[in-house]
């Protein structure tokens, strides 16, 4: 066990912990970001440099703080080491410049996007207010690709994170895409568009932390802050069956595998990743085919929850935090 | 609580022979109706005589095209969560290829409605629109005798083409987006 102190919270945790991780335990505002990192991908994380930390401590037994910002997916926690994230002002800069380097190449077409509205990239300019941009030149641009019959790539939006590739090395034996090319000509490709045909081939979708790869069957159907999120479930022989459906009155419009506040897919009751299969995703689009459990609880600050009706627990919490934090502005 | 000092207390007395007679004070009251003969007409002849109106004044909405005729509304919805009144509801639809030249971008507005007894001209819709695509005019909402009519769909609301169909907005157009 180490003891790790991240923005002044302090906790202690099993040897060869991630800094992320550490401070997922903790929770709250002082987790950082993650745009490749997916804890329930083995050997994801390290390329998109979101997630960087200060280690203004290196440990107990060698204090000396870290020269370099780390990425905090990959750096493993040592008992007593002090980590800043939210609380460096140098930090919050230098990830402001790493969401204006992810938004170099990506069109900005958030308004005729499926994933605006839950997308992590939109979220991180927006908290860095990087909403525009300052890049003048040619972006690279890509034809717009079927991966399969339900999925759509964007390249334009990709920001090679790399996730997709681990679902199909990890989920799909037999994986038939992959990055194609380098630097800058790097892309996800199926490779003379081989058809993605694996069964679990459309978790690619839930793990894309931007518009790259969306569903075919929801393609601009509507946006999803219009669509009401509820708990499913069904008995599928391929996966967990437990699924979000997104509806607009009694139609399902898509579904997805459950996420958590990370947007990553929660567990199931085995402990184990709820993946879902493309039945569940792509064909059982019936309201019949489901045993709906009740509506799904999205974050207030979330668009998908505007317009509506809140909890009254919930509500009376935020305005009290609303009023915390508003105090704390003042004093 | 006095609220106002035009009040009158209200009283049973008996009336004088004066205000029994009735006449003086029918003569009294044609007498102010016979004066705004001569006063300042209040009204004026609409449609024929309009009224000035400010430059900021919010009408009948109208979707903007490019300079090159295509429709600037992408359907992102926008405007849609932004409306307090609920009014604006949309489909969203893909382009064809070959539909270039009508629509700017890959995703258009197949359906647009604006249900005008519902929407209160408040604005926010132009003000969430990233595409600078919906704009309030000076133009008045004509009246009408049923509701249906006042649900402006598509053929109400996008301007034409040709350079004498195109809507002006005015001050709006741009001129407030500067600022950010």
């Amino acid at each position: 066990m180490a003891k790790v102190t991240i923005d002044g919270h302090t906790i202690e945790v099993p040897d060869g912990t991630t800094i992320l991780e550490a401070a997922r335990k903790i929770g709250g505002a002082i987790v950082p970001p993650a745009m490749c990192f997916y804890s329930k991908l083995k050997t994801s994380g390290g390329y998109c440099r979101t997630c960087i930390v200060k280690v203004s401590k290196g440990s107990d037994k060698d204090p000396r703080p870290m020269p370099k910002p780390v990425p905090s997916c990959r750096q493993t926690i040592m008992d007593g080491m002090v980590v800043e994230n939210i609380t460096s002002p140098e930090i919050m800069e230098a990830r402001a410049g790493v969401v204006e380097f992810l938004l170099i190449n990506h069109p900005l077409d958030c308004p005729v996007c499926d994933q605006a509205g839950e997308c992590h990239l939109q979220d991180l300019g927006y908290e860095h207010g990087k909403a525009g941009t300052r890049y003048e030149f040619k972006r690279r641009t890509f034809p717009v690709m079927d991966i399969g019959d339900n999925i759509k790539l964007h390249m334009n939006r990709c920001i090679l994170c790399y996730r997709c590739v681990k679902v199909a090395d990890q989920l799909c034996p037999g994986r038939v895409h992959g990055v194609i090319g380098r630097g800058d000509v790097a892309e996800i490709s199926t490779y003379i568009q081989n058809a993605v045909d694996n069964e679990m081939s459309g978790n690619m979708i839930d793990v894309c932390p931007v518009g790259a790869l969306t569903d075919k069957t929801f393609r601009f159907k509507s946006r999803v802050w219009f669509t009401k999120p509820v708990n499913a479930h069904r008995d599928c022989d391929k996966c967990c069956g437990k699924v979000t459906l997104w509806e607009s009155g009694n139609e399902v419009l898509r579904v997805t595998a459950c996420k958590d506040t990370y947007g990553e897919v929660e567990d199931v009751a085995d402990g184990k990743p709820g993946w879902i299969c493309n039945t569940c995703r792509f064909d059982k689009k019936n309201i019949t085919d489901w045993t709906i459990e009740g509506p799904r609880k999205i974050d207030r600050h979330s668009v998908i929850s505007a317009n509506h009706y809140l909890e009254q627990k919930a509500l009376k919490m935020d305005i009290k935090m609303q009023k915390l934090l508003g105090e704390k502005a003042h004093n | 609580m006095q609220l106002t000092n035009r009040s009158k207390v209200v009283s049973n007395k008996e009336m004088t022979l004066m205000e029994r007679a009735y006449l003086p004070a029918i003569v009294k009251g044609m007498g102010i109706t016979l004066s705004h003969l001569f006063k300042k007409k209040v009204t004026i002849q609409y449609p024929e005589v309009k009224r000035p109106i400010a430059p900021v004044y919010r009408g009948w909405h109208v979707l903007k095209r490019d300079e090159q005729g295509r429709e600037n509304c992408t359907a992102c919805g926008l405007c849609a969560v932004a409306c307090p009144a609920e009014a604006i509801t949309m489909t969203a639809a893909e382009r064809k290829p070959g539909d270039e030249n009508l629509y700017r971008e890959e995703k258009y507005a197949s359906v647009y409605e604006i249900n005008m007894l519902r929407c209160i001209y408040c604005g926010l819709c132009e003000e969430a629109c990233p595409k600078e695509a919906i704009f309030l005019t000076d133009r008045i909402v004509p009246s009408d005798m049923l509701r249906q009519n006042f649900i402006f769909g598509k053929d109400k609301l996008v301007e034409g083409t040709t350079a004498d169909k195109r809507i002006d907005v005015g001050v709006r157009g741009g001129a407030h987006r500067k600022e950010d």
